[in-house]
């Protein structure tokens, strides 16, 4: 049997980079198109331009890049030990 | 008087989610030895549509539902931007903490954290330490729940606020005694639904009642322009208290007992990589729309003193009494789905981790359960009493909550996991100076990293310098808890 726990750290380095991908898509916007003065603001669908790119395109962008991630990259392993038992349980 | 076409349809769904809880109880196994492992996490049977709900349910709660678009109705867009910090937390916490407690937690038959802390560690002040965290923090997360419950009803059906918290309080505390975790879990998987079909009927309704979007924007920028940025009015959001609730509600929930629960509670690999995703896109939305209502309601009911109380009034504003009644029911459920899985563990800490660890080990089923029944009830009433005087807004209880759960579990469970090198006296010293730290910083207000930043970035700081520097200062863990943990 390959290393499960192996494979563990790999899928856990994949949360943390989507996390922080996140973080920098959803910071970026917010306060890149979102710092000036509120008279000059754009708007995309009567929403603050900084709003809809932030939270709610940052929100549909990233459920899908999740899905494809968890889809492609994410392997299926047993997670009882076979034939193995604790002897202290 | 109260409305009865309200009432009616939210009477309804508590009586269903009754029933659930009582038919849950009656089909569960009732061998001994498998009662712990049901009462406590559903013998690990969850599929992924199941996980996810459970895990929305739970963590979204009533931060979400009431405390949450009562903040954003008090500051606008900002709040809403700075509640999306949440969404990628499903993602984090079940990715990393997933696979490795689920396999870990099979091996050593572990069914709440405080197992894994006790086999990891094999330290009674590790356990002990780690079961009266849960219970100190964790009533004040349910208080937070309790209020929030309370005032939904309190403005649904128009009694005072000490009759609403009453009627909420025996019907959750009731159902979670009867249930346990399995009642739960069930429950939750029902109510995800409620909600995710209740924010949308609520936005539509209040974006038509406020004449379209654009018009609705241009109000709140007329009554503040600060509402529509993403700082607040009057800057009160400000970049260095966004980022710790990075932190806060982002990051180091991963450090929670009740994901760590759930990390455990899963049938197979599939179910996880299903959960991920079904959680990531209901939480987002629910998050979104949920606090995005509370945020334009400022434009469309303004002036309400108790910011809490924006959602339920705004849906008895815009909605036919039916569609209300079922409307409201969305939160009800959500507040309860967190409240009883909070009960559960909590109870779980006292009997499983502290009375039939060290107390009582030779205890039988009819014992153990008869003491699982009694302290999730006591339970539920101190948190009652706690609840009786509530502040305006709710959420700053349930911050504080996960703050301290988070300054005591993070570093423990994290680098238990992950770490070889970790030991007892390590978790041991970041969990004192975690907890001594966030409370100490939080009680007199001292400023460790600027003025807004919240007291669980430097807690979590500290208490990771204590695990690194305490556990590579005292002997390596032994062979065979290295062995236990790390094997592939």
């Amino acid at each position: 049997m390959k290393d499960r726990f192996a494979c563990a750290r790999r899928e856990a380095l994949f949360g943390v980079a989507l996390f922080v991908g996140y973080f920098l898509w959803w910071y970026g916007f917010g306060y890149g198109l979102g710092s000036g003065d509120p008279e000059n603001y754009t708007y995309v669908f009567g929403l603050p331009a900084w709003f809809f790119w932030s939270c709610v395109a940052g929100f549909v962008l990233f459920s899908a890049v999740t899905w494809f991630v968890v889809s492609f990259f994410f392997t299926d392993i047993p997670l009882d030990d076979e034939g193995e038992v604790d002897p202290r349980a | 008087m109260p409305d009865w076409t309200i009432l009616v349809p939210v009477a309804f769904y508590l009586v269903v989610v009754f029933g659930i809880g009582f038919y849950a109880s009656r089909t569960a196994p009732k061998d001994e030895k498998t009662f712990m492992e049901e009462y406590f996490i559903g013998s690990r049977s969850f599929g992924g549509f199941v996980l996810a709900m459970t895990f929305v349910a739970t963590y979204i709660s009533a931060s979400s539902y009431v405390g949450g678009p009562g903040a954003a109705y008090r500051y606008g867009l900002g709040w809403v931007f700075l509640a999306m910090i949440q969404l990628p937390t499903a993602v984090l916490t079940l990715s990393v903490l997933g696979k490795k407690f689920a396999i870990v937690g099979r091996r050593i038959n572990a069914v709440t954290l405080n197992d894994f802390l006790r086999r990891r560690y094999e330290s009674k002040t590790v356990v002990i330490l780690g079961a009266l965290c849960v219970l100190a923090f964790f009533s004040a997360a349910m208080s937070a729940q309790f209020i929030g419950g309370a005032r939904l009803f309190e403005v649904l059906m128009g009694v005072p606020y000490r009759w609403s918290l009453s009627i909420f309080a025996v019907t959750v505390v009731a159902y979670t005694t009867i249930g346990g975790f399995r009642a739960v879990a069930l429950t939750d998987a029902i109510q995800g639904v409620v909600m995710l079909v209740g924010v949308v009927i609520a936005l539509f309704g209040i974006v038509n009642l406020g004449g379209g979007m654009e018009s609705i924007i241009m109000r709140l920028k007329e009554t503040d322009p600060g509402l529509i940025t993403p700082f607040g009015p009057d800057g009160f959001i400000t970049k260095p208290f966004l980022l710790s609730f990075w932190v806060l509600v982002g990051f180091a929930v991963i450090g929670l007992p009740q994901s760590a629960v759930r990390c455990m509670a899963y049938r197979d690999s599939k179910s996880l990589h299903r959960g991920i995703v079904y959680s990531t896109v209901s939480l987002g939305f629910i998050l979104l729309v949920m606090h995005f209502t509370g945020a334009i309601g400022q434009a469309i009911i303004p002036g309400l003193e108790v910011g809490d109380r924006v959602v339920p009034t705004m849906v008895l504003q815009v909605m036919p009494p039916v569609i209300a009644g079922i409307f409201i029911a969305g939160p009800v459920a959500s507040i309860m789905s967190t409240i009883d899985s909070q009960l559960i563990l909590a109870s779980a800490a006292i009997v499983k981790d502290l009375y039939l660890n060290y107390i009582n080990p030779d205890a039988g089923k009819r014992g153990l359960m008869q003491l699982s029944i009694a302290f999730t009830a006591l339970l539920g009433v101190v948190v009652f009493m706690v609840s009786l005087n509530p502040p305006p807004l709710l959420i700053w209880i349930n911050l504080f909550a996960f703050g301290g759960l988070e300054a005591a579990f993070l570093w423990p469970t994290v680098l238990g996991l992950y770490w070889r090198r970790g030991n007892a006296t390590g978790a041991l010293a970041s969990m004192i100076v975690g907890v001594g730290t966030y409370v100490t910083i939080s009680q007199w207000k001292i400023a460790l990293l600027g003025p807004r930043v919240n007291a669980v970035v430097p807690t979590l700081l500290l208490s990771l310098i204590a695990f690194v520097v305490v556990s590579l200062l005292t002997p390596k863990p032994k062979e065979e808890i290295v062995d236990l943990f790390f094997r592939p």
